[in-house]
């Protein structure tokens, strides 16, 4: 790597309850292009985790391939992270949430990784509601191969080398919605202040909790023409409501006038406190989180903020009964029957 | 009319339309025979269909407990019309022809060089049960019945079989015993009774078992400590994971607090199955999954990320013929070579072959030590023969001193011992490096775990030279596994003799019987079952040490052959393939044959 982050920091920068300050939450220098909204978005990441006082070798960073699957070296160096294969981290995410259930899974996926080569495994695990987050990191195009359209690009819309796209696009919000989702949220990577509260509701969520965040990729889709240049997101971005996420059952301090203010609490005791700016839909009802959506989208506007929220999540490992303490801490006590038991096989297979 | 009369020694073969309840009457007539202490192997020979389709129950009895496959049917039991043409034409010169003599046989079923048994079975049934469904199953029950009287079986063997079989639902026992002495009395008052071929009670099997591999590899698994398991339903492997289902419900079911000490997903596709068990593993879970070959091509890009990132994955392939969808209920040893080198790039699988359903058992969960201690895949390559056939095995055994081994693993207080972690460091000079999971340590020992090229510290790099001391480590590794995985089964101490055979899995019990009936023409060979790849030196030292080596193997294009020249750089002029892959399990007749066409100019010398 060409350069080396200054390992130096101001001895009085603040520290959060475990007495770690933003720098510990940090990664590697990101090697995206500059102004990529990747790098907006992993800033999230580390002040997300910062702000819930997590430890960071208790959560473990899971990645497609793409430019958005690289930045999980960008962010938490202390935790494990697993870079797989294109489209296949949610079954990677999957099966490390089996084996245990007592750390926090953070998924980073592009559009190109989780609306076409891994959109089975996408819909698969939004099916079985695993607990994780799952961010998709939209810009409607390949970056790593040179800006060809990805399937979450607009119909219409006008990429670098002045193709217009012919094809509908998917849009991933309201796909999880209708596949059963418990969390659905979109965001922009330019609105840090809407981006953290919702990464940190995600995370205490106890299911599968998605973060649509459109991401301008500044250099093969940032042009006239197209509907992911930050310029187009800017002025179309529609914010459907402000939220404020408090880790722990305690007085509401955001000050929000009278009536407009929903809380929610979540099953580990934290609320969270949404200010909707319409009254045209509940965040909390399915199909008027759809209606949203698609109104929203006739409209040419993008909504963002938390879309659907289904506070009475039961997560994969409640589905399947698995035991309380994790899979992989268990040994030949609890998990060999022994061989008194095989003679009573062998004695029934005679 | 046979010559002379054979005790203990003839085939059995049940012509059936599947989905009519003729599985559990054909297991009742093998069980009774393994019973009464006699060597007994059945095979399906099934349609992929759930019903009407037709379907073959073959069974062969063995006192000299030969329990591979023979050709020359010496019953036919012919219950299904669709096949009756074919059926009459399977039997043997000399053979019987059971039939349903409900309707007249018409003359194209007649051939004068069998012998014809007709029972009317529809009308029997038909005066003795009204319910329709009865009627259907009782008349698999008759059959039996008739066969007992006709072949001698132990009538109270089979009156035991079905009250264990309807325990708990007893009333239905006088039913089923009732219909069985249906079969009988029509013999006695019809027949002359026993046949040429028929039973007599031995003690040849001493504590052995009945039983199916694919049920002994979950039984492996659960005994192993798997506690993930991810599979996607493909015949012939489906009952490996449904044996493990079950058998976790009995043993890792927690009564107290209702919760299970495992997680088993019925993945999307077999790319969701084994990317789960590369999650699973790579956080500290010992985690499996089942496919056959289909599955496999689809796992061929997660095989290599775990191969190059190094993630232990158990993955147990009950092999069927192939390409493409090929015959999907017939066997084959055809996926050596895909297994073998498995994804793209430079890669090498580690491969076991079982051929018992106890080495199903033994395995499986030695494929988890070695999966963990290697930090690589190990493919167990098993077979629809195998899997999904009942076989005579010793019986299962488990050390309860045993512990599982998990490989070089570090704990917190060790990573606190050392300076830097290195994931990807040689320390110990064996081409194994240790690892960590997830969680351990909140400022040593995380990594990022890629497919991408990276340094002995887990960092991303393109520098040539460090993609080239991984790779080269990797091969040090390979060369470190072939002191892990089982050496070979040598069948002589000491050559005999300058022939040797060499197979592997389900080609032993013919290659067997074939070798034990050259033998009494006075033609002698030494042996060699191979077990694992990669091969060890005795394998080496096998194909060195005679002049020719009969590769006896169950695919068109002599894999293992081909694996044994490009890893052994053995002599392909002393390699002679004997090959079988018409779906049906490969025959000592048929090795004899062959081995006999390469030896012939000797044996006209003798």
């Amino acid at each position: 790597m060409t350069y080396i982050r200054p390992k130096f920091r101001h001895p009085q920068l603040p520290k959060n309850n475990l007495g770690y300050t933003l720098a510990y939450y940090e990664g590697a220098l990101s090697t995206l292009c500059a102004g990529c909204g990747h790098d907006s978005i992993s800033a999230g990441v580390v002040q997300a985790c910062y702000d819930l006082n997590i430890e960071p070798h208790k959560l473990a960073k899971l990645s497609g391939i793409g430019c958005s699957s690289k930045t999980p070296a960008y962010f938490l160096s202390n935790s494990h992270g697993f870079n797989s294969v294109h489209g296949r981290m949610p079954s990677v995410a999957t099966g490390a949430n089996l084996a245990n259930r007592d750390l926090i899974y953070f998924g980073v996926s592009g559009d190109g990784d989780t609306a076409s080569i891994g959109m089975g495994q996408f819909v698969h695990a939004v099916r079985r509601n695993l607990n994780m987050v799952y961010i998709v990191m939209n810009n409607g195009c390949y970056g790593l191969t040179k800006g060809q359209d990805s399937a979450t690009a607009d119909y219409g819309s006008k990429n670098k080398s002045g193709n217009v796209n012919l094809f509908e696009s998917i849009d991933l919000a309201s796909l999880a919605i209708e596949l059963g989702a418990t969390f659905v949220a979109q965001s922009f990577s330019g609105d840090k202040a809407q981006m953290v509260p919702l990464m940190k509701a995600a995370i205490s969520h106890p299911g599968f909790a998605f973060i649509n965040i459109i991401s301008p990729c500044v250099t093969f889709n940032n042009n006239m023409g197209s509907t992911k240049s930050y310029d187009f997101v800017r002025e179309h971005v529609e914010a459907t409501s402000t939220i404020d996420f408090v880790p722990t059952m305690k007085e509401i301090s955001v000050d929000y006038k009278e009536g407009t203010v929903k809380q929610v609490k979540m099953h580990d005791g934290s609320v969270i406190s949404l200010q909707k700016l319409s009254d045209a839909w509940d965040p909390l009802d399915r199909q008027s989180a759809m209606n949203a959506i698609i109104n929203a989208k006739a409209k040419q506007e993008i909504l963002t903020g938390l879309l659907y929220l289904n506070p009475d999540s039961q997560d994969l490992h409640s589905l399947l009964q698995t035991s309380d303490k994790p899979l992989n801490e268990m040994g030949e006590k609890e998990l060999c029957p022994g061989n008194d038991a095989l003679t009573e096989i062998n004695a029934g297979l005679r | 009319m046979l010559s002379s009369p054979k005790v203990n020694d003839f085939v059995v073969r049940f012509a059936n339309v599947n989905g009519t309840g003729s599985a559990s009457a054909n297991f009742l007539f093998t069980k009774a025979i393994f019973r009464m202490g006699i060597p007994v192997t059945p095979k399906n020979i099934f349609p992929s269909n759930i019903q009407g389709l037709p379907t073959w129950y073959e069974v062969r009895v063995s006192e000299k407990g030969y329990l591979g496959r023979r050709e020359g049917i010496d019953l036919m039991v012919a219950v299904n019309p669709q096949s009756m043409l074919k059926d009459v034409a399977d039997v043997r010169p000399g053979g019987y022809f059971l039939y349903d003599s409900s309707k007249k046989l018409h003359s194209e079923y007649i051939r004068e060089d069998i012998n014809y048994i007709g029972i009317p079975l529809m009308h029997m049934c038909n005066e003795a049960y009204s319910d329709a469904r009865q009627r259907q199953l009782f008349k698999n029950i008759i059959y039996v019945g008739a066969l007992a009287a006709l072949l001698d079986i132990e009538f109270k063997e089979l009156e035991g079989l079905l009250a264990e079989q309807f325990k708990g639902k007893e009333k239905l026992i006088p039913m089923n015993v009732q219909a069985l002495q249906l079969g009988v009395d029509y013999v006695h008052k019809n027949f002359k009774y026993p046949l040429d071929i028929r039973l007599e009670r031995r003690d040849l099997l001493g504590d052995k078992i009945l039983m199916e591999g694919n049920a002994a590899c979950g039984l492996g698994a659960v005994y192993a400590g798997a506690t993930v398991a991810a599979w996607y339903p493909i015949t012939p492997s489906t009952s490996v994971v449904e044996a493990f289902m079950d058998y976790s419900e009995e043993f890792r079911f927690d009564k107290i607090n209702g919760k299970k000490n495992v997680a088993i997903v019925q993945a999307e596709d077999e790319l969701a199955a084994i990317g789960m068990v590369i999650g699973a593993s790579w956080n500290g879970a010992r985690s499996f999954t089942s496919t056959s070959g289909p599955g496999v091509s689809l796992m061929n890009e997660f095989l290599g990320l775990a191969y190059f990132a190094e993630i232990p994955v158990v993955l147990i392939d009950v092999q069927r013929t192939g390409p493409s969808t090929g015959m999907p209920t017939r066997t084959q040893q055809s996926d050596v070579m895909e297994a073998a080198y498995a994804s793209h790039g430079d890669t090498k699988q580690v491969l076991l072959f079982p051929s018992t359903p106890k080495e199903c058992f033994d395995m499986t969960a030695d494929a988890f030590d070695l999966a963990e201690q290697l930090q690589t895949p190990v493919i167990m390559l098993t077979d629809l023969d195998l899997g999904m056939n009942d076989h005579v095995s010793e019986p299962l055994v488990w050390d309860d001193k045993r512990k599982y081994k998990r490989g070089k693993v570090l704990t917190a207080e060790q990573l606190d011992k050392i300076e830097k972690f290195g994931r990807y460091l040689d320390v110990d000079g064996d081409g194994i490096t240790y690892r960590t999971y997830p969680g351990t340590h909140p400022v040593k020992g995380s990594f990022f775990t890629r497919g991408t090229s990276r340094d002995e510290y887990a960092g991303y790099t393109e520098d040539g030279g460090a993609y080239k001391r991984n790779v080269d480590r990797l091969t040090k590794k390979w060369e470190t596994s072939k002191t892990y995985v089982p050496a070979p089964q040598i069948y002589n101490k000491e050559n005999k003799s300058e022939n040797g055979f060499l197979f592997f899995g389900t080609s032993q019990y013919s290659s067997e019987e074939a070798m034990d009936l050259m033998k009494e023409d006075g033609l002698i060979f030494d042996a060699i079952r191979i077990k694992s790849f990669p091969f060890t030196k005795e394998v080496e030292d096998f194909i060195n040490s005679h002049k020719r080596i009969f590769v006896i193997e169950q695919n068109r294009d002599a894999q293992m052959k081909s694996l044994l020249m490009i890893e052994l750089q053995a002599d392909p002029n002393k390699l002679f393939s004997v090959l079988n892959y018409d779906g049906m399990p490969i025959t000592a007749d048929h090795i004899i044959n062959q081995v006999s066409k390469v030896l012939s100019p000797e044996l006209k010398q003798v």
